[in-house]
């Protein structure tokens, strides 16, 4: 019995493998129409699936808006190929395989550099470009040419954050908090510091470890350190307890994030309580108010898109960024006039969009989005929505 | 001096909701030997049903005490499909059915948040703000040591003086010889877990009140740090659960607090460390009954 | 003598099962190109069997019951990955810290005797390469022996847990961010060589895919040796030790030696496989080896029968394929040609993990028990050579 157990698994297995190779090249046509397959490599679970999730909300709407394109005189659906990466490095390699081999031409994505860094080999080795949409990290993109980016880098958005920091509090002393072993918190606290030391600033850092939830230390020891800011690039799971804390301590020393906490379950943390809260981001709502409207209307239409969103319709950065990708990618397929990978990667040097974040071109090294400004949004506790303090340049 | 009674405050609140956990896997290993890696994730699974309740309309203290009642289902329903099936098994098999447990109750959270950070509800009279000495915490961290205390009596008396309570000590002790006694072991067995999973339950109201944001992953690190606190001292021994509690609690929030840099990544590795010196030491934790091995 | 034979035909039979593997690994990729996720699938459970395998040894051979396999992953891999990052990339890659503390690149060291170029470099990277990978075992061999001497004193769920703490204190090592220079603190070591700088450049823009390969060759190779160990002395102790410790004692086995010596081997091979995860993953980063991971190798070895080899092998391949390939429909919304709403992200994990379940509960010896496939082919034989004895 146990023998005809074991033979059978094998037997499915072999049977599962080969089947597997065989269905893997059906891209094409379907009903007449020619099909073009964009991937979107993007986490739907995992620590990181809020973001993700709000980040395809963009593409598909802008799918929704714009289902075809123009490549060499002919009329393409564009299909979108969804790969969950499970905001996990040691998963992103099958899902991206899984993308590569469905015959897409470009692919979108990811929120988060790990998982975008732990697949860009894959792309490249299967020439076929990737596009970031805001993963900040340095190193998606460097040494890889098929990896392109238009969001900005790190080391801007650090360095925008603590001029900021100087400028808007006059601070001294600034808190870093991040969580250790990640490599967005700690790169741009890292860029924060030299930035903020250079101009006669002092930190003092910290680290937490993964799945901790008790903050009440660590704000505590800023508020006795005396620190005039707090910096704190986390992912969104962790920004929110630390906000919902320091409301419970009475913190009134200013909140700084990366673009991480420009999502609406930090704002609902946030709401009601006397926290200082300032994030730099892409985006800000209301700089269109033609999408805005459009996008809100989207997901007010579908449930599905507004449980995606968090419940509610306040747009995030991540969105507008989702949007813009899918549009840079479509330029770029019109400009290669083919659905070929390679002539897509071609075009998308050259590639350049005005796109609701704002104009989007590459530049020739790494194929990072020339980018001088960040927004900087104060969250209106009253209220619970996000207000424009100012575009900041480098 | 504000600060470090704000630090101290922290610890003993968080010590205390590790408490209320560890003593769920005390009670659980001394009676049946098995680490129960599932403890942790019922704990956050108590604070999403919480959670769901309260979204769904029902008033405030209606919805603490259902979502106690069902995590206490909960707990029973695993014991009864996942261990039950198993006690002739060895050790090991058990152990890693409690891990598939994990592993599923945290994928089915997963599943069900859609991986959104919940929010968890607002309990005012635990949320309140009060002042100790200048540091101004929630009502909670007041509150959390009391009900702790309170609580362990309660249990020591239960397993001291009442009829359940012989039973299980006579479990612990033998498991054979009390079932040739006379003792429904498996009825016995359910009541550990019954226990176990209201404290949990209860310690999630009290855990999730002060970090009101949960995660599918919420329930691992204090379950472990609670499993911890339990070896520390003396797995079997509720009081020896609770006062390693506090210790890992406060010792935390103490490294937490350390003015040099670096000292904060290695919360999470003291906690084990302290755990594996103590385990080399004095292998039966500070309170723990010597077992003798039996050829 | 009639023994002897047999024996001979099962190792006979294992190795032309293990060569065909080679090949047909090897002849797939390159008539079908490498693109697809049958590759990424056999590559993942190629470098997945051997920390299976190597995590058996220790659980199901020798009875010690150790939750601390992904920092020993995380030990073999950091080294492969510190040690053949190369030269030119290291500023680029450690940009954090203004470049590595760690000046050499093995295979760098090697292109400088054989070239660059051709064979020479193919050889050169293939020896550094090598190089590391053993390397990274070894280091995770030293470390496992440190760690040893406390805690393998302890007794079963004890140890279980005294290794998952060690575990968790090693990777917080490797994450802190003073080490940074040489571990790159919190950012990952990338642009290392992985499975697809195996693939050799021909002329007229082919390329002899050999990605797949790789991983299967040291897989076997590693395997052969660990199959070895099992059926040599130093095995029948180990098992000996699993039956009965007072027993094993008795005997005049030595038991903290025994002990240490399969913890040491099975860590070995568990640094052997973090280094080949490192390739597979193109990276090396602390975060990823958490207890999960471990969780994730123990269910595999569960799945696949505790105490088989094979049944390790067998069940990584259909575990890998079955999370992180056939079930994806399960996510999509489409699966089976089944349309539901239920099928939306998260539902693959959950319907993997209600399998799990039914396996631990309802199929507790897993696929394979303690049997080996040749245990299954020569039964039958066995029994009639049996009855014809008893004639």
């Amino acid at each position: 019995m146990k023998k005809f157990l074991a033979l059978a698994l094998a037997l499915a297995m072999s049977c599962g493998l080969m089947s597997g190779c065989g269905s893997s090249d059906d891209g094409g046509s379907t009903d007449g129409d020619k099909v073009v397959k964009i991937g979107v490599f993007e986490p739907a679970s995992g620590d990181s699936a809020s973001g993700g999730k709000k980040e395809m909300l963009g593409m598909q709407y802008a799918q929704s808006e714009t289902p075809t394109v123009e490549i060499g005189g002919e009329t393409y659906t564009v299909e979108l190929v969804y790969a969950d990466n499970g905001s996990d490095t040691s998963k992103a390699p099958t899902a991206a395989t899984q993308l590569t081999s469905e015959g897409v031409s470009v692919i979108l994505g990811s929120y988060g550099s790990g998982v975008s860094m732990a697949a860009g080999p894959i792309f490249r080795d299967a020439g076929i470009p990737a596009m970031g949409v805001t993963c900040t990290n340095p190193n998606v993109t460097a040494g890889n040419d098929f990896y392109f980016r238009i969001c900005f880098l790190d080391p801007f958005q650090g360095t925008i954050l603590a001029n900021f920091a100087k400028d808007k509090f006059a601070a001294q002393k600034a808190y870093l908090l991040g969580e250790q072993g990640n490599e967005y918190d700690q790169g741009l606290i890292t860029f924060f510091e030299q930035a903020f030391t250079a101009a006669g600033g002092e930190v003092i850092k910290d680290s937490f470890p993964k799945n901790n939830s008790d903050f009440t230390s660590y704000l505590n020891k800023a508020k006795s350190e005396g620190a005039d800011v707090i910096f704190t690039p986390v992912s969104i799971a962790y920004a929110t307890q630390i906000v919902s804390q320091a409301a419970n301590l009475g913190i009134e020393i200013p909140f700084l994030g990366s673009d991480t906490l420009d999502d609406n379950k930090v704002v609902e943390a946030a709401k009601g309580t006397n926290v200082q809260l300032y994030v730099s981001t892409f985006y800000q709502e209301g700089g269109n108010p033609e999408f805005d409207a459009g996008i809100k209307e989207y997901i007010n239409a579908n449930a599905d898109a507004k449980t995606a969103n968090g419940g509610d319709d306040t747009i995030s950065a991540v969105t507008a960024m989702g949007y813009d990708a899918y549009h840079v990618a479509l330029e770029a397929l019109k400009a290669a006039g083919s659905t070929d990978p390679a002539a897509v990667q071609e075009a998308l040097w050259g590639a350049s969009y005005d796109g609701v974040s704002g104009h989007i071109a590459f530049d020739d090294t790494n194929g990072d989005a020339v980018r001088d400004t960040a927004y900087i949004k104060v969250c209106d506790t009253a209220t619970g929505s996000w207000k424009l303090e100012k575009s900041q340049t480098a | 001096m504000e600060y470090a009674i704000s630090v101290l405050l922290s610890g003993i609140s968080v010590g205390g909701q590790y408490a209320l956990i560890a003593i769920g896997y005390t009670l659980v290993y001394g009676i049946l030997r098995l680490i129960n890696f599932a403890h942790g994730d019922v704990f956050m699974v108590a604070g999403l049903i919480g959670i769901y309740l309260s979204a769904s309309g029902i008033p405030l203290y209606l919805t603490l005490a259902l979502a106690i009642i069902l995590t206490v289902i909960l707990g029973f329903t695993i014991e009864r499909v996942a261990y039950k099936p198993l006690r002739s098994a060895p050790r090991m098999s058990v152990m890693i059915s409690a891990i598939g447990v994990s592993y599923l109750l945290q994928n089915t959270a997963t599943f069900v948040t859609g991986g959104q950070p919940m929010n968890y509800v607002k309990v005012p009279a635990l949320s309140k703000m009060v002042s100790i000495g200048g540091a101004s915490t929630s009502m909670v961290t007041v509150i959390t040591p009391v009900l702790v205390l309170a609580l362990v009596l309660a249990l020591v008396m239960l397993i001291n003086h009442t009829k359940v309570g012989m039973a299980m000590r006579a479990v612990a002790k033998d498991f054979e010889t009390s079932q040739l006694m006379g003792i429904k072991i498996n009825n016995v067995i359910s009541m550990t877990f019954i226990i176990g999973s209201a404290l949990a339950a209860l310690g999630s109201i009290l855990y999730f009140t002060n970090y009101p944001y949960i995660t599918p992953a919420a329930g691992a690190m204090p379950g472990l740090k609670a499993f911890v606190a339990a070896v520390f001292g003396g797995i079997g021994s509720i009081p020896g659960a609770v006062i390693g509690a506090f210790i890992i609690g406060i010792c935390e929030n103490v490294i937490k607090a350390l003015p040099f840099e670096g000292a904060t990544t290695f919360v999470d590795a003291f906690t084990f460390a302290l755990l594996i010196v103590v385990l080399v030491v004095k292998p039966t934790g500070l309170f723990g009954e010597k077992a003798t091995e039996k050829v | 003598m009639i023994q002897k034979k047999k024996v001979s035909r099962e190792t006979l039979l294992c190795l032309v099962g293990a060569v065909a593997a080679l090949v047909i690994v090897t002849v797939l990729e390159n008539t079908i190109g490498p693109s697809g996720q049958l590759f990424i699938v056999l590559k993942k459970g190629a470098v997945y069997s051997l920390a299976a395998v190597s995590l058996n040894l220790l659980n199901g051979f020798t009875g010690l019951f150790s939750l601390g396999h992904a920092g020993f992953m995380l030990l073999g891999a950091y080294t492969y990955a510190i040690l053949t990052v190369p030269v030119s990339a290291k500023d680029a890659v450690y940009y954090l810290f203004g470049g590595s503390a760690v000046k050499f690149s093995l295979p760098d060291i090697f292109y400088g005797i054989f070239g660059s170029e051709g064979a020479g470099g193919m050889a050169a990277l293939t020896l550094g390469v090598l190089l590391a990978i053993i390397l990274g075992g070894l280091v995770a061999a030293f470390f496992a022996y440190l760690i040893g001497l406390p805690v393998l004193r302890l007794k079963s769920d004890y140890l279980a847990i005294a290794t998952l703490g060690f575990a968790e204190i090693i990777r917080a090592i490797f994450q802190w961010q003073a080490l940074g220079p040489v571990t790159n603190g919190a950012n990952m070591i990338t642009q290392i060589p992985t499975f697809s700088s195996f693939n050799i450049r021909l002329g007229s823009g082919k390329t002899l895919y050999l990605a797949t390969f790789f991983p299967f060759l040291i897989l076997i190779l590693c395997l052969v040796v660990i199959v070895m160990l099992i059926n040599s002395s130093y095995g029948r102790a180990f098992k000996a030790i699993r039956e009965d410790e007072v027993a094993a004692e008795a005997m005049g086995i030595n038991l903290a030696r025994h002990k240490r010596l399969s913890f040491c081997i099975s860590s070995f091979f568990a640094g052997i496989s973090g280094a080949l995860f490192a390739m597979y993953a193109s990276n090396a980063q602390a975060m990823v080896y958490t207890s999960t991971m471990t969780y994730e190798i123990l269910l595999i070895v569960v799945i696949g029968g505790i105490g088989s080899v094979s049944g390790s092998v067998l069940a990584t391949f259909l575990y890998v394929a079955c999370s992180e390939w056939w079930l994806r429909g399960l996510d999509m919304g489409k699966f089976l040609g089944i349309q539901s709403g239920l099928f939306r992200s998260g539902f693959r994990m959950v319907v993997f993990s209600v399998v799990i379940m039914i396996v631990v509960l309802f199929f507790r010896r897993g696929i394979m028990g303690d049997k080996e496939f040749t245990d299954l082919l020569f039964r039958r034989r066995k029994k009639q050579k049996a009855k014809e004895a008893a004639k």
